[in-house]
């Protein structure tokens, strides 16, 4: 396609030099535009449209030939205002929204959310056992489903289509693990101040247990098609490379950090959710490269699928348990059941607030109208999410509704650590850098 | 519908209920002013003037965030002051410091705003502090907390010491500067080119303050309380839905 056919595709002289505008497929017009031209120096903007950028992710790079000498991010395409939004809804509805920041890890934004709020309610304690089981077995659910994304589109991205069907493969029977305890495959809303939203389904142990039996045997299928697959090791070994001291400097969690072999991990050091009683280990590597980093996710999927295992035997001993806080002024009332219109409130608990208990039915008046107020003050509680550090800033200055917001979403921090782990390297490994961070842009832009 | 009682005297009571006015005792706004009343909440329903018909027009509420804490702080907290206090008065700094609140379990330093960017070094480098992990900096806008509307907040960790800290500082709405702390912590960069973008407040010797999740162009910044926030349209007899922070709503 020649370039004066093609409105999108042209070329245009600015100050800073000349100008190409290319969609793709038309690659000839800038070779043959640069022949022309004595300069090496090319500046390259590479999405916010590209399918190798995961997401809406803007990068500016500087190139010559190959070698890209300045890499910098443009970020901003994915923001929703969901801070924002959240000041104008109440303690309960906040979920709602943080629910769907980081699309790819739901359960941690509920779940970092929801323990602030709890701590401000002063109520981490009496929130009941099953409700921090069920927490903890949907949170490494999530990590499986989280981590075999970040290696399924990882793969894509150098060509290897064959890791990224499997990794979706194994991502749907989350998915629909997900489905069967929640009811959605994404933007749960599931766990709430003061617990979860409902009971365990009936069945869903079963299907856990598996799943996790499945599970067993496919995860030695991505080591066993990656791992010492020559091709797989020459793209990843030694890019985006990032040591111990470059990672405390600039403050990177999660995967990139335990790759240069620093095992922390706020489970173990910081725990919360009960994860002290969890059988786990920290999965580190020491190469401090876009090979550890996968090789610390693989890893980290054991690990989760332990915790999973562990969790399913403590909720076989938990059946009719409360999920949800006794405090009637903050657990959710309603309690959802079936019926032959599909999902709605429980005919127990109407015939209960309307016809047995009319504090009951104040409670949920109350409630749901006006929701619950927070004691005034602020509380930081961060959890371990696939990519990190995650932790919600939440301050409430009394009222019903969140005075504010922020969450400190691990893809935004790590994501500046883009330009070290790029520069001097080949434009090719930039993408290869950049999935080994796993970016979700939902998360970074918010 | 708070009942539940003041774990320690100077924590706030329940702020929603009629009867927690600022004369009850764990309500009365801390001596200094430095973390007292910020505001008083009036009425049930957020409407102001006419319109509210529900009877509930006269409550009147204060509202009190948690108050400074005494000595001593208990646990590892004292340690950690004292190893701040003597740190930044080796630093030349005697006046940084302002008051420390705990509250929750957590605990955070009051920081002179001028002194911010030498605190955070003295807080990283000093053997007996090493917060080296700088893990969010977040903006906090109090409309009614009068000449220190605008707060920074820095959550700061210990990887050494494996302990947590939040640092404040406040700026007028007048005046919003604020040193950089992203000298100190590079990785500090795009939190505060967020909060930047989001409160207005200049972090003065950052490299490169723009915008970062607003459009360049964008006009003002949206969460601020002050921002305006658009209705929407209804094509229903004239009639509109108010902006959200207009609608009836508990407040």
């Amino acid at each position: 396609m020649s370039t004066d056919q093609d409105m999108y595709a042209g070329a245009s002289e600015t100050t800073e030099g000349r100008v190409f505008t290319v969609t793709g497929q038309d690659w000839d017009a800038i070779s043959e535009g640069l022949a022309e031209e004595a300069e090496e120096r090319v500046v390259v903007n590479m999405g916010p449209q590209h399918p190798s950028t995961h997401g809406v992710l803007r990068l500016i790079l500087e190139l010559e030939g190959e070698t890209v000498t300045d890499a910098r991010c443009g970020i901003g395409y994915l923001h929703t205002g969901i801070e924002k939004n959240m000041e104008f809804r109440t303690w309960t509805q906040g979920v709602t929204f943080c629910t769907r920041m980081d699309y790819l890890s739901p359960f941690y934004n509920e779940a970092t959310y929801v323990l602030g709020v709890e701590r401000l309610l002063d109520i981490e304690d009496d929130v009941p056992e099953k409700a921090q089981v069920m927490r903890v077995l949907l949170m490494e659910l999530n990590r499986l489903s989280s981590h075999l994304v970040a290696i399924a589109t990882g793969g894509m991205e150098i060509g290897a289509l064959t890791v990224m069907t499997v990794g979706f493969r194994e991502r749907e029977l989350v998915l629909d693990l997900f489905e069967l305890i929640t009811g959605l495959r994404m933007n749960h809303a599931f766990i709430r101040p003061g617990g979860v939203a409902q009971d365990l389904p009936v069945g869903a142990l079963e299907e856990i247990r598996s799943f996790i039996a499945l599970m067993k045997k496919r995860l030695p299928e991505y080591a066993s098609l990656c791992n010492a697959n020559p091709i797989f090791k020459a793209r990843l070994e030694g890019v985006g490379h990032l040591d111990l001291e470059g990672c405390t400097a600039l403050g990177l969690t999660g995967p990139v950090l335990r790759s240069t072999g620093y095992p922390w991990d706020l489970r173990k050091t910081q725990p919360y959710c009960g994860y002290e009683d969890y059988e786990f280990d920290v999965q580190t590597w020491d190469t401090a490269d876009a090979y550890g980093r996968f090789r610390v996710r693989l890893a980290e999927m054991w690990e989760s699928l332990r915790i999973v295992e562990q969790a399913a035997d403590r909720l076989a001993g938990l059946e009719g348990a409360p999920v949800m806080v006794a405090d009637k002024k903050i657990g959710w009332p309603s309690q959802l059941s079936i019926g032959s219109d599909g999902m709605g409130n429980s005919l127990d608990h109407i015939k209960h607030i309307m016809g047995e208990s009319m504090e009951a039915l104040i409670h949920h008046f109350k409630l749901v109208t006006e929701g619950f107020r927070v004691p005034a003050g602020q509380a930081y509680v961060p959890v371990e999410s696939p990519r990190g550090e995650l932790g919600a800033h939440v301050v409430s200055d009394g009222g019903t509704r969140p005075f504010r917001a922020h969450f400190r979403d691990p893809s935004f921090h790590n994501l500046q650590a883009t330009s070290v782990m790029s520069e001097g390297g080949q434009v090719a490994d930039v993408i290869v850098a950049i999935a080994s961070i796993d970016p979700v842009m939902g998360g970074v832009d918010r | 519908m708070s009942d539940q009682t003041p774990d320690k005297p100077g924590s706030p009571g329940g702020p929603g209920s009629p009867d927690s006015t600022d004369k009850m005792p764990e309500n009365v706004p801390a001596p200094t002013g430095e973390v007292g009343q910020v505001g008083v909440r009036q009425g049930m329903f957020g409407v102001s003037g006419t319109g509210d018909t529900s009877g509930y027009g006269g409550l009147v509420s204060a509202v009190t965030f948690p108050a400074p804490a005494q000595r001593p702080f208990g646990g590892w907290f004292d340690e950690v002051a004292d190893a701040l206090e003597t740190a930044t008065r080796a630093a030349g700094l005697e006046h940084a410091l302002g008051d420390v609140v705990i509250h929750r379990g957590e605990i955070t330093f009051h920081v002179r705003r001028e002194d911010i960017g030498a605190v955070a070094r003295v807080l990283r480098d000093d053997p007996a502090l090493r917060f080296e992990f700088c893990s969010s900096v977040s903006g906090v806008h109090y409309p009614d907390d009068t000449g220190r509307e605008l707060h920074v907040v820095y959550h700061l960790g210990s990887m050494t010491w494996n302990r947590r800290i939040r640092v404040e500082v406040t700026a007028p709405d007048s005046d919003p500067h604020v040193p950089t702390v992203s000298d100190t912590y590079p990785a500090a960069d795009w939190h505060e080119r967020e909060t930047w973008d989001m409160f207005g407040i200049v972090f003065d010797g950052h490299p490169a303050l723009t915008r970062i999740l607003m459009p360049d162009d964008w006009p003002g910044h949206p969460q601020r309380k002050d921002y305006p926030l658009g209705g929407i349209p209804v094509e229903y007899k004239g009639g509109t839905v108010p902006p959200p922070d207009q609608r009836r709503s508990y407040n």
